[in-house]
């Protein structure tokens, strides 16, 4: 893939940590191609697993080593699903000689933790709530980790990746074309957001005619969510996601690599 | 020393202990207070000394009705095996505002997954948490013991002793649990671990035959996975 190309010309790194895993990622297209869990359709499962891994290599995203060991996983379930069923082995009970089996157990296994999880923020938000004498809550710190308790990044790569999609190819001038700079749409957001005004990603996107500029601008929304001062969120699974500027009193971002972008 | 003329019911006994509480209290505990009172104080305090436990819970029952029923503004909840004097929920916001606690500081999807792993499946070794995630989880780990909803509870007999994580009276407290049998599927995710197959004995063996098989031919696969890939 040359869409390395689309960075800025100085390599900027957002550091922002993914917290979620590759099974978050898979479990994440299972839900978003609303396919059947137990028949996954392997071919295009790692077909986009591979797509929104390279976007998040291009991202420069802190991505875990466990993306690469599921992406080998993938490929070699994928194999094995080509051979024919005599020469995969010794055929006894149809779901322990599926080669996907083990995938799907550890998939469904993990699906259920993330419910049980999501029944504990409930309960969280509830106990928000309840006081009692000298009854502390525990003190989690002021940091939230990242605006980022409603949406996935893997929700925000998606958005990315559609607008990619809409944009139109390359074509030779854009070459000499102005660069964009992150930094620059940084200011631009924070112009675009002032006084709480809401904003569609799609919208952000719309009318940006280089997949560099679309890029650039990516980065900005993830840098202004690192530190806090954009929170995104997405009302209903697969909705449009909202960009909001977080008021507070906090000094302007600084950009350490403001200099060189 | 104080003299009473009137001596107090054991629910109001009871409901000033949960006021004074600085955790949930067991009626157990309540029960040692009781007990204690009399030995210490002697004369007519001596009258609660000999209380059994179910009397206790009679009494909370009774006392968390009453509170309900005349609209305090606080109820009894019962959390984390014990009992808990609190704000009614619908008063949290005014609560917050006095407290200055409205900032929403709630803890991350990765800490509440780690969590409910390790809820339901302690003990457990940090690696058996991150088999389960598919990603690592020692900063996570770390997080949660510093918040004290999670801590070592038994090193495992493994080779270099690896720590068993569980979760702490804090955990329950803080999700307002009873007992961790109040989360839900608590049996099933406790088992799921194991094949939820149960085997017959022959396919045991021949199982036993595979791995013995794939054991022999192990080491090429190790080092061909990747490679079959291209």
């Amino acid at each position: 893939m040359h869409m390395a190309d689309l960075l800025p010309n100085e390599e900027y790194k957002v550091n922002l940590e993914v917290f979620e895993g590759p099974l978050d990622l898979l479990l994440y297209l299972i839900k978003k191609d609303e396919v059947d869990i137990y028949d996954i359709p392997i071919g295009r499962i790692t077909t986009q697993y591979m797509e929104y891994l390279d976007l998040m290599k291009i991202l420069n995203l802190e991505i875990a080593g466990d993306f690469i060991v599921m992406a080998a996983t993938l490929m070699v379930i994928k194999s094995r699903l080509l051979l024919p069923d005599e020469d995969r082995g010794p055929v006894e009970e149809d779901d322990e000689d599926d080669p996907r089996w083990d995938l799907v157990r550890q998939l469904v296994e993990y699906k259920k933790f993330k419910d049980a999880a999501g029944f504990l923020g409930q309960l969280e938000e509830i106990q928000e709530n309840v006081f009692s004498r000298e009854g502390e809550h525990v003190e989690l710190g002021m940091r939230p980790d990242v605006g980022m308790s409603d949406v996935s990044i893997f929700d925000l790569i998606s958005a990315l990746n559609q607008a990619l999609d809409r944009a139109p190819k390359e074509e030779l001038n854009e070459i000499f074309a102005e660069q964009f700079t992150v930094s620059e749409k940084v200011d631009y957001l924070l112009e675009a957001t002032k006084n709480g005004k809401p904003l569609t990603l799609g919208r952000l996107f719309r009318g940006m005619r280089s997949r560099q500029e679309i890029v650039c601008t990516f980065l900005a929304v993830l840098e202004l969510m690192k530190l806090n001062r954009l929170v995104a969120r997405q009302d209903n699974h697969f909705d449009e996601i909202v960009i909001e500027q977080i008021e507070n009193g906090e000094p302007e971002p600084v950009l350490q690599k403001d200099e060189q972008l | 020393m104080s003299s009473i003329e009137v001596l107090p019911e054991l629910k109001q006994i009871i409901g000033s202990l949960l006021f004074a509480a600085k955790k949930p209290l067991t009626a157990k505990e309540i029960r040692k207070v009781l007990t204690d009172a009399g030995a210490g104080y002697g004369g007519p305090y001596v009258q609660f000394a000999e209380i059994k436990e179910d009397e206790i819970v009679a009494a909370v029952t009774e006392l968390t009705e009453e509170l309900a029923r005349s609209s305090t503004g606080l109820c009894i909840a019962e959390v984390a095996h014990g009992y808990r004097l609190q704000n009614e929920i619908n008063c949290g916001p005014w609560v917050r505002t006095l407290l200055d606690k409205d900032h929403n500081a709630r803890l991350s999807k990765p800490a509440l997954e780690t969590l409910a792993i390790i809820a339901y499946r302690q003990p457990i070794l940090r690696s058996e948490i991150e088999s389960v995630r598919g990603v690592a989880v020692d900063q996570v780990l770390r997080n949660l013991v510093e918040m004290q909803l999670v801590k070592v509870v038994a090193r495992s007999d493994l080779p270099g002793r690896p720590w068993l994580f569980g979760t702490t009276q804090r955990f329950l407290e803080h999700f307002g649990l009873r007992a961790l049998d109040e989360m839900p599927g608590m049996e099933e995710l406790k088992r799921m671990e194991k094949p939820e197959r149960t085997k017959t004995f022959p396919a045991m063996e021949k199982e036993l035959e595979l791995r013995a098989q794939e054991a022999l031919t192990e080491d090429d696969d190790e080092s061909g996975e990747i490679e079959e890939t291209n």
